[in-house]
């Protein structure tokens, strides 16, 4: 079997975000990509399906800083090819550009699965696997967490809001948004991926002009008020039953 | 004058039993101890142990010999070291005698009184130990014994030996006092240089038994003395005796190359390929004969805060794991034939390896220098590469991966806490400092703990030391992580530590974090010959040479914890207390201090784990411990996650009211006024 | 082109979600700019029960048997063929495990634009997203010609989007639904067992405060009143009083709820480095120091033991009327 990931790295929430000079977008100065923690268990999925039934996985990333690192780390895991798609990536582009060009790239790969994080915190214009899977012709099902292949087929398990799990049937090939790795990305040790560093080859691959059509654009961009400290509430208890009970409804809890 | 004779009245053909018979037991004994060992280096890899000799021999003394470990337990000490010595004289005894018979007479007159007394001396001191380690045995019967049929026959067979060997002296003090003439130049008054001897003849004198009646007994008695001997030879290597042979080697190859707080990096095989410790064949020789060593004491057992805390390890256990696998799988792999059975993960558990902390109670504890914590480390190793570590350790090797801190939080909040503090403390790696004070994660990032670190930092700049910290540049210095057995990650860490300490100018590096302390003290290969104080030697040195003088004498009673890596891994166990003392509180032992001081439980990386189920936490069994001291206010501690550690404790304890967790330092900021 | 604004209902099993009814009131707020109608999507087989409080000038039911239960194949077939023929000005879809399969979709399958987390429409019409984590906010102007948007809850009251007047329903035609690749196969029950706290969206904690296990029962009435879970800090679990499984903390789970309530919780470092990820966190605390009221964004210095009974029959109050 076939299996292709296809994988990005997000800005890490661990680090203060800033916004840039243009008021529209990060500033990239202060940002430490990181895989996107969907992704991560995408590729573990895709790994867990190797080792059951044998195959192949193909991890490929567009280039950005430390995208070597996490290629190397996946096949530290158990990847078998690593893509780097070189091209007009630095100043970020988004989904639906990315589907187009991964989805000429991926064509020629010929794969029987198609495995991506269900989404990525900084999503602006959807989640790349359904656009991916439109510009492939496939079908696809997200939020997926359990995959069974079965002949030409895949048996997914699709988690609904509440934790009802529907068992859906998808012929192949087709697109996963993996929301959770049948079992969580495992550990791998740095000797491990250094080792891999050593032996491992990464190939790039050209991405061709890239077309964001059908993604917004973002006028501005800011940073909610931070509230430092709690918002009080005072008042008898009463008072304050109230309150929360307001609140709770304001969240949508109630 | 009086002398030595030979085969006293044991007719010709039993000389024959003692040149043929039992020379040939000795070689079966040979033989088959061969058999045993010889699967150390058929399964086992090699390990260069053979280096410096004479420091070895003098281990072989020291541990062997005069068995100072055994001895530090008076009871089982003192009477293993009589029924041991009384081994040891007996050999010799035998060995002297031969030569005397055979080779160059020389038993004779205050010589021979003199040989007769040590043997006799030392057949009594045997039987008492015997007697004695049967009464521990069979009435005492201590948990941390292994009260197994195998001890019970070689004890009985020892006894039986030495107990015969009396008879046998007595028949013959009997038969002489009879007839003097038998043995030429004896006196009654000489009869006293073998007491034990004399006092069991005047049984038989009593008896009035005729000297023929006396002979044949003495040569019924010899005979079944000179058999045991010859069955005690050829079944030693499968007994508990075993060890006598096993403990003297294990004792001659202990560790040599690196201190105790040293782990050697992973080895590699004749590939170069990295070796992971995941069946016998990838344990080393040396790791195999630990298992053959093992004398079954359980003093590892009684030391264990893993053991104590209810977990599924029991260092004594983890070594007899390895003996037995060896023997049961040892024989088929040496074949060549046999495939490498799994021993961690079956024999040897996950949970059991997980639950150590590394705290080196069992390595100190044991009298035959077995080393448990390198074993551990070693097939920890296995499980890492294997990915085999559970969801929270797994995010803390992530988050140190990756950020460099096991918070998971950016490097560049590393610092934080120094905001509030004036003058700005130096930026080492922009100027030249004295001191460079590696703070740690816990100390750098732990909220709870920034109280304690900013006083650290007042402290330092009352006093006027000249130091600076590596803001940004610090990561963890990988101690823990090492002893997760996440070596690469070590190494990173270590390759990003020392590329930011060399780039600083400065003396001294200072620490509070025992942890950290001890692995940039003897795990930072290119430190170029900086020292590393720990803050107690540092401020103790303040204290002495008058750059730090107090103001205030407190008058707290206070205990002292002793952290693992301070203490027992690098022996600095008066800096702090002198410390204590100058601040004027008053210091209270607890009974497990200084190198028998019981671990806190969050070493060798438990502290980032899942907990498992346990009786009693051992921070909590610590507590309680010191709550029995008569009227101490104040629980001393000099290592920052003991800070976390105890104060949790207490409070998990309820006994919020009755004792506080202070921080050395602490004490030290409030003498100062 | 007109100027409608379309919400895709979203819908499991007989029950409308209530990301539907926060559509709905995002839905109206943007049709003030636009000057178009609302109007609700509801697809599926027998569902025209659903309508009865949905607040929209209209609501377009599409029958047939493949929509019955949600696949993306045939929802992305049966709202392309709407969104062609009515060509409204936005179509929104929940940022859910539903909305998010066929909104992406629909963008490629139809080439138009899609804006993803959106959390509310500014006055003017403008969009704001909610991304990383809700650490940044980005704003825009709504594409053209339809603009596809999925959205986040939490700008909008689920109220607002109700209504008691029942809407007309228009039946409408479905379009071709053939070739479909996707195939349900079978609904599997949540299993039972301890629940899985990281998994819960509304927690409620309870730590040392809470004093005794007899008084545990407080937390757990209030959790049945509203719907919740209860966990715990480590004191309480160590004295047994919760299983293991409900421990949140270091020794524990990391936990991100919409709602974390934390009554009678100090809020040391090792139980709040998880629960940052939580939505919002209330903390209910006698001590004004207490460190849980630095990461909590609603607290109140009130002894538990008086507001908690207070709240629950509240709660029940509200749940009831
Ligand atoms: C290695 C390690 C791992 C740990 N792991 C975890 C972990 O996984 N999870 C965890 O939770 N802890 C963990 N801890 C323990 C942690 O440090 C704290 O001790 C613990 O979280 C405190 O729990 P608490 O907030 O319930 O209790 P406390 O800190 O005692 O707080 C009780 C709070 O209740 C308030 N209160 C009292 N009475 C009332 C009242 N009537 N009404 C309202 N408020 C009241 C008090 O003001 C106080 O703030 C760990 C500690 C260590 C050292
Ligand atoms: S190092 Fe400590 S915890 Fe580990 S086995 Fe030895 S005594 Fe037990
Ligand atoms: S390992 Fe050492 S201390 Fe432990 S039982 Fe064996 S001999 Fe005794």
């Amino acid at each position: 079997m076939n299996i292709v990931v296809p994988v990005k790295l997000v800005p890490d929430l661990v680090e203060e975000l800033t916004i840039d000079a243009s008021g529209a977008a990060l500033d990239t100065m202060w940002l430490r990509l990181i895989i996107n923690e969907f992704d991560d268990h995408a590729t573990e999925q895709a790994i867990l399906l190797k080792e059951r039934s044998g195959g192949q996985v193909t991890i490929i990333t567009p280039n950005a800083e430390g995208v070597d690192d996490m290629l190397f780390a996946a096949s530290a895991r158990g990847a078998d090819r690593l893509i780097k798609l070189v091209g007009d990536f630095e100043n970020g582009v988004n989904n639906h550009a990315l589907a187009r060009t991964l989805a000429t790239t991926i064509k020629d790969l010929q794969p029987d699965l198609v495995l991506t994080g269900v989404q990525a915190h900084n999503d602006l214009d959807g989640s790349l696997g359904p656009l991916l899977a439109e510009y492939l012709g496939m079908p696809y099902t997200g939020y997926v967490s359990g995959v069974i292949v079965n002949g030409d087929k895949a048996i997914v398990r699709k988690e609904f809001p509440g934790g009802l799990i529907a068992e859906l049937e998808l012929k192949l090939p087709a697109v996963l948004g993996i929301q959770a790795a049948e079992q969580p990305p495992r550990y791998v040790a740095i000797s491990k991926v250094r080792q891999a560093m050593k032996t491992a080859t990464l190939e790039e691959m050209d991405a061709p002009g890239l077309n964001p059509d059908g993604g917004p654009t973002i006028g501005r961009m800011f940073q909610p008020e931070a509230a430092e400290k709690a918002e009080m509430i005072s008042g008898n208890a009463d008072v304050v039953a109230d309150r929360l009970i307001g609140i709770f409804k304001e969240l949508g809890v109630l | 004058m009086i002398e030595r004779i030979n085969f006293w009245e044991i007719p010709e053909i039993w000389h024959y039993f003692a040149y043929v018979v039992l020379p040939l037991c000795g070689l079966v004994m040979l033989g088959r101890f061969y058999g045993r060992i010889r699967l150390w280096w058929q399964v086992g890899r090699p390990e260069r142990r053979w280096d410096k000799p004479l420091v070895r021999l003098w281990r072989l003394i020291k541990f062997g010999i005069v068995q100072v470990k055994v001895l530090s337990k008076t009871y089982p000490g003192l009477v293993h070291v009589a029924i041991a010595w009384g081994f040891f004289v007996f050999f010799f005894g035998t060995a002297l005698a031969t030569i005397d018979a055979d080779f160059i007479k020389f038993l004779r007159g205050p010589i021979y009184l003199i040989f007769k007394l040590m043997l006799d001396t030392l057949t009594i001191a045997a039987l008492a130990g015997i007697i004695l380690a049967a009464y521990r045995r069979f009435i005492q019967k201590p948990s941390r014994l292994t009260l197994d049929r195998g001890f019970t026959l070689s004890l009985t067979l020892v006894f039986v030996i030495v107990f015969t060997g009396l008879l046998t002296e007595s028949l013959r003090l009997a038969a002489i006092a009879q007839e003097p003439t038998l043995q030429p130049g004896w006196s009654a008054a000489l009869a006293w240089w073998t007491p034990a001897g004399w006092v069991t003849a005047q049984l038989w004198l009593a008896l009035k038994l005729t000297p023929a009646v006396i002979n044949s007994i003495h040569l019924w008695i010899w005979v079944t003395h000179a058999t045991l001997v010859g069955v005690l030879f050829i079944a030693l290597p499968t007994t508990t005796l075993v060890h006598m042979f096993t403990a003297l080697m294990n004792v001659f190859f202990s560790k040599l190359d690196r201190p105790v707080g040293q782990l050697a990096p992973i080895a590699e095989n004749e590939k170069k390929e990295p070796v992971y410790v995941s069946t016998l064949r990838d344990l080393t020789w040396k790791q195999l004969l630990d298992g053959d060593t093992c004398t079954e004491c359980g003093r590892c057992q009684e030391a264990c805060p893993a053991y104590a805390a209810g977990t599924s390890l029991n260092p004594k256990q983890l070594i007899l794991s390895i003996r037995d696998a060896l023997h049961r799988d040892g024989p088929t792999l040496a074949k060549g034939n046999g495939k490498s059975l799994p021993l961690v993960g079956e024999t040897i558990k996950d949970g059991v390896l997980w639950s150590c902390t590394t705290c080196g109670a069992c390595v100190r504890e044991c009298p035959v220098l077995i080393e448990h914590v390198d074993a551990i480390v070693d097939m920890r190793r296995h499980l890492v590469i294997e990915g085999r570590v559970d969801d929270i350790l797994q995010g803390a090797l992530a988050n140190l991966g990756r950020y460099g801190n096991s918070f998971g939080q950016s490097e560049r909040m590393r610092a934080r806490w120094t905001q509030p503090i004036q003058p700005k403390i130096k930026d080492a790696r922009r100027e030249p400092v004295e001191y460079l004070w590696f703070v740690g994660d816990y100390a750098s990032y732990s909220a709870t703990l920034s109280d304690v670190t900013q006083k650290t930092a007042d402290v330092f700049q009352k006093a006027s030391l000249d130091f600076g910290i590596l803001y940004d540049g610090e990561r963890n210095a990988g101690n823990d992580v090492r002893r997760v057995g996440e070596e690469g990650l070590f190494e990173m860490l270590a390759e990003k530590n020392m590329a930011a300490l060399d780039k600083c100018t400065y003396k001294t590096i200072v620490t509070t974090d025992p942890h950290s302390y001890n692995t940039l003290k003897n795990e930072y290969p290119a430190n170029n010959g900086h020292a590393v104080l720990h803050y107690s030697e540092l401020l103790d040195q303040m204290i002495t040479s008058g750059k730090l003088k107090f103001t205030k004498k407190l008058s707290y009673k206070v205990t002292y914890h002793d952290p693992c890596y301070l203490g027992r891994y690098n022996g600095v166990y008066d800096a702090p207390r002198r410390v204590i003392e100058a601040t004027g509180c008053t210091l209270i032992e607890m009974p497990r201090c200084r190198d028998k001081a019981f671990c806190c439980g969050a070493g060798g990386g438990r502290i980032w784990m899942e907990e498992a189920e346990v009786k009693e936490r051992p921070s909590e069994t610590r507590i309680h411990e010191a709550i029995k001291l008569d009227g101490v206010q104040a629980f001393v501690v000099a290592c920052p996650k003991d800070v976390t550690m105890y104060r949790d404790a207490v409070k998990t304890t309820g006994n919020e009211e009755r004792i506080v967790v202070k921080d050395l330092i602490e004490l030290v900021h409030e003498a100062l006024g | 082109m007109n100027q409608d604004i379309f919400v895709i209902i979203e819908h499991l099993r007989g029950q409308v979600a209530d990301i539907s009814y926060v559509m709905l009131a995002a839905a109206h707020e943007l049709a003030q700019n636009t000057g178009g109608k609302v109007e609700a999507v509801l697809l599926g087989q027998n569902v025209q029960g659903l309508a009865g409080n949905l607040a929209a000038d209209q609501v377009l039911s599409v029958e047939h048997p493949a929509l019955a239960d949600f696949t993306s194949d045939a929802y992305i077939k049966a709202v392309a063929g709407l969104t062609v023929e009515h060509q409204p000005r936005a179509v929104l879809f929940g940022h859910t495990s539903v909305g998010m399969d066929v909104a992406s979709g629909l963008s490629a399958h139809l080439g138009l634009p899609l804006v993803g987390s959106v959390r509310y429409f500014e006055s003017g019409g403008k969009f704001v997203s909610q991304i990383c984590g809700g650490k940044i906010m980005a704003e825009g102007e709504l594409p053209a010609p339809t603009a596809l948007i999925t959205l986040v809850p939490g700008g909008y009251k689920p109220e607002q989007g109700q209504s008691a007047q029942p809407p007309q329903v228009t039946q409408v035609a479905a379009p071709a639904l053939d070739g479909l690749r996707v195939t349900l196969k079978q609904y599997i029950e949540p299993e039972a067992g301890d629940v899985d706290i990281a998994k819960e969206p509304l927690l409620i904690a309870v730590g040392r405060g809470i004093q005794t296990q007899d008084n545990i029962s407080l937390a757990d009435d209030l959790a049945q009143a509203l719907g919740g879970v209860v966990c715990a800090s480590r004191p309480v679990v160590d004295q047994g009083w919760l299983p293991t499984s409900r421990l949140v903390g270091k020794s524990g789970k990391a936990v991100k709820p919409k709602v974390y309530l934390a009554i009678g919780i100090s809020g040391a470092p090792e139980h709040a480095e998880a629960i940052t990820g939580s939505n919002v966190i209330v903390a209910i605390n006698t001590d004004a120091a207490a460190p849980i009221f630095n990461i909590a964004k609603y607290g109140t210095i009130t002894d538990l033991f008086d507001l908690v009974p207070v709240l629950t029959d509240k709660v029940r109050e509200a749940k009831g009327g």
